[in-house]
């Protein structure tokens, strides 16, 4: 039951400590996560936002710088003068050196035919009219296309600029290098899985890719979810990894530069700072759990402690007070009985008295009257130790302080038993500590604890053997200790001996309340007594008195 | 001496009828009362060597006031306390306020009549300190006894 409510108790300030420590440790750790991770991915973000748009001036450039070189030739040179074969290949030769990134230059005529080509493939004679990008150059001046096969069937992109000659127009164009412009683009790149390429508004892929996907074929990317300038987007591609893409319009809106990037490549350092935080987390929380389980553990064991150490004060005043209650009723039963016994005694010891006269002498039973009076003496007697042993016990007055000298004490109790010891061949052997402190305590009261233990010893023995006594010093009490060497007392009785009315002596001769009285009067002296018991070898009561200075005066 | 005169102050009447009837048959001149007021009415008139008187009295005087009044009267008087109750407390106040000792009850009678010899003794020697302190102030100042006659007239 008590033990219950220990373990309650222990369980309840385990769970409110725990709770108190771990419910803000825990969510402040979650919280500071939660913050890093935003600040760290933003971070991330900013980055490949800022690569997308570094990236995306840098192509926008170099396609301006290109247009431009076009744009300048067409302005410098007659559509005769280029016509010419070497000329062109001049202008090409310029071009390249001026800005470079050109494969080949063409001219044609209003009527796209081919008129004049400087490069690697055969196209002098072809005619673009029908292709798209013609009719573009034709209503625009300048463009820029996508990709496409064209005749050469490779994938390329043309850079074109119509010029006004007076009457008639014609048209420049150049092929960019696909080698020199992709790895323009692929310097936005990063990572291990990070890519870079461009994709147009129908989300066809204009450069090559670092991993799967081709050139001219359709992205899974639609390009209208990414807004104007530079965005960046997450998505989870076909693997099922998160995918940051920075996407910024090039060309006035006509391709997008797409830079993509394994959001948990990035992430893996904040995974790794989660990991240690939880590690952390985790090792603190052990280590409050045991600390508050260790700390409740002592604190719930001591105040058991306290607890316990309380009841046993409780259970030691209850005892003292059924005592003192038991002690008012002894003395009250004593004081009614010893009136009638009073009565009885003079009574029978009148009766003796007139047995003395002659008239009685003479009489036949004369002699059994005298017997039956001395019996009925006898048992008044008898019944007289009782209620005065009762009487004793009661006598529960505070003790009365004097200067004290035990030696002195046990000197005049064991004058006064010797001749009683001797008359039962008992020795009495005494040895007394000299030296030993005056205390404040009470004369009459140690005197009869000492009788008590002394007679009892002698008692004990019966008839020839040896009491020894003795007084010593033992840190702040002294000792006193009455040995016999009697029969000693069974076991099973030791612990009864200092009960009222228990008696071990034969036939009515002990009341039972010396050691009880004995007892008391040590314990209200604040002092202990205790027995030694072997039988067959005797018994030692020892008494263990604090030392009290008396006050000075 | 020849014979003690004695006072028994009892409320148990089987005990004090009794004891007197003993103390008499062995020539002692013993008068028992049953209360204080008794026994003090009874010393204005007649002198006593000893009372032996019972501490613990229901109703009326209480033995303790009982022995403050007799040392008033008879201030030589020894007392004897005696009691059915280890009243140690009663006894020892009985004892500071002069009573000679106490017994507790059920006494045994050898008992009673040592600590009667004794407390008659203790009287003689007091009494006798007292006639041979008046023999020697007599003979120093013989006129004195007149005066004191004087005094008593």
């Amino acid at each position: 039951m008590k033990r219950q409510l220990y373990a309650n108790l222990r369980r309840k300030i385990v769970f409110i400590t725990l709770a108190v420590a771990f419910i803000p440790l825990i969510s402040l750790s979650v919280i500071i996560y939660y913050q890093f991770a935003q600040v760290f991915r933003n971070k991330i973000e900013e980055q490949i936002e800022y690569r997308a748009r570094a990236q995306g001036n840098a192509i926008e450039l170099f396609l301006k710088e290109r247009t431009a070189i076009l744009l300048a030739m067409a302005d410098t040179y007659t559509f005769d003068y280029l016509a010419g074969e070497d000329n062109l290949g001049k202008v090409f030769q310029i071009m390249n050196h001026r800005v470079g990134g050109f494969i080949d230059l063409g001219l044609i005529d209003s009527s796209g035919r081919h008129v004049a080509y400087v490069g690697p493939y055969n196209l002098l004679g072809l005619n673009y009219y029908s292709q798209p990008w013609f009719g573009e150059v034709e209503s625009k001046g300048v463009y820029a296309s996508d990709v496409f096969t064209g005749y050469r069937r490779t994938p390329h992109f043309i850079v074109a600029v119509r010029r006004q000659e007076s009457n008639r127009s014609w048209i420049l164009r150049a092929t960019i290098d696909s080698d020199v412009f992709e790895s323009l683009v692929r310097a936005a790149q990063v990572g291990k899985t990070g890519d870079a390429f461009i994709i147009n508004r129908e989300g066809i892929y204009q450069t090559h890719l670092r991993f799967d996907g081709e050139i001219l074929s359709k992205s899974n990317l639609n390009p209208i979810i990414f807004g104007e300038g530079t965005t960046v987007l997450e998505k989870v591609n076909r693997e099922g990894r998160k995918v940051l893409y920075a996407g910024r319009w090039l060309k006035k809106n006509n391709w997008l530069l797409v830079i993509s990037q394994d959001a948990s490549e990035e992430m893996t350092k904040l995974f790794k700072t989660k990991r240690m935080e939880i590690i952390i987390v985790v090792s603190g929380c052990l280590l409050i759990i045991l600390t508050t389980i260790f700390t409740t553990r002592l604190t719930v064991s001591h105040l058991e402690m306290a607890d316990r150490k309380m009841n046993e004060l409780n259970a030691q005043l209850v005892h003292a007070d059924k005592l003192a209650a038991l002690g008012k009723m002894a003395a009250g039963v004593a004081h009614e009985i010893n009136n009638p016994l009073a009565v009885i005694a003079e009574k029978t010891g009148w009766m003796e008295d007139l047995l003395t006269e002659e008239e009685f002498k003479k009489s036949q039973n004369f002699e059994e009257y005298k017997k039956s009076l001395r019996k009925i003496e006898e048992h008044v007697e008898r019944a007289r130790k009782v209620t005065h042993g009762m009487l004793g016990f009661a006598r529960r007055m505070e003790p009365h302080l004097e200067d004290v000298d035990i030696n002195e004490i046990l000197n005049e109790t064991v004058t006064f038993l010797e001749s009683y010891a001797r008359t039962n061949n008992i020795a009495i052997e005494k040895e007394l500590e000299t030296d030993l402190p005056i205390i404040a305590s009470d004369h009459a009261q140690l005197q009869q604890v000492f009788l008590n233990l002394i007679t009892n010893a002698i008692d004990e023995i019966g008839k020839d053997g040896l009491v020894y006594v003795s007084s010593s010093r033992i840190n702040s009490d002294i000792a006193v200790s009455v040995r016999d060497n009697g029969q000693g007392i069974p076991k099973e009785y030791q612990a009864r001996v200092f009960e009222p009315f228990f008696t071990t002596k034969p036939g009515g001769k002990g009341t039972g309340l010396g050691l009880s009285i004995t007892h008391n009067i040590v314990q209200n002296m604040g002092g202990t007594i205790t027995l030694e018991s072997e039988k067959g070898k005797g018994t030692t009561f020892t008494v263990r008195l604090p030392i009290v200075v008396p006050e000075k005066k | 001496m020849d014979t003690f005169r004695v006072l028994v102050v009892d409320d148990e009447t089987d005990f004090l009828e009794t004891i007197v009837n003993r103390f008499q048959k062995r020539k002692i001149d013993a008068t028992g009362v049953p209360t204080g007021e008794a026994a003090l009415e009874l010393m204005k008139g007649k002198p006593f060597d000893v009372i032996l008187l019972d501490v613990k009295m229901p109703g009326g005087m209480d033995g303790i006031e009982a022995l403050r009044e007799i040392k008033k009267i008879q201030p030589l008087s020894e007392v004897i306390l005696l009691t059915g109750h280890a009243s140690v407390e009663t006894s020892i106040e009985g004892l500071k306020m002069g009573a000679f000792d106490y017994l507790i009850k059920p006494v045994k009678f050898d008992e009673v009549l040592e600590k009667l010899a004794a407390a008659f003794e203790k009287k003689n020697i007091q009494e006798q300190k007292i006639r041979s302190a008046k023999i020697q102030e007599l003979i120093r100042f013989p006129g004195r006894i007149f005066d004191q006659e004087k005094g008593k007239e």
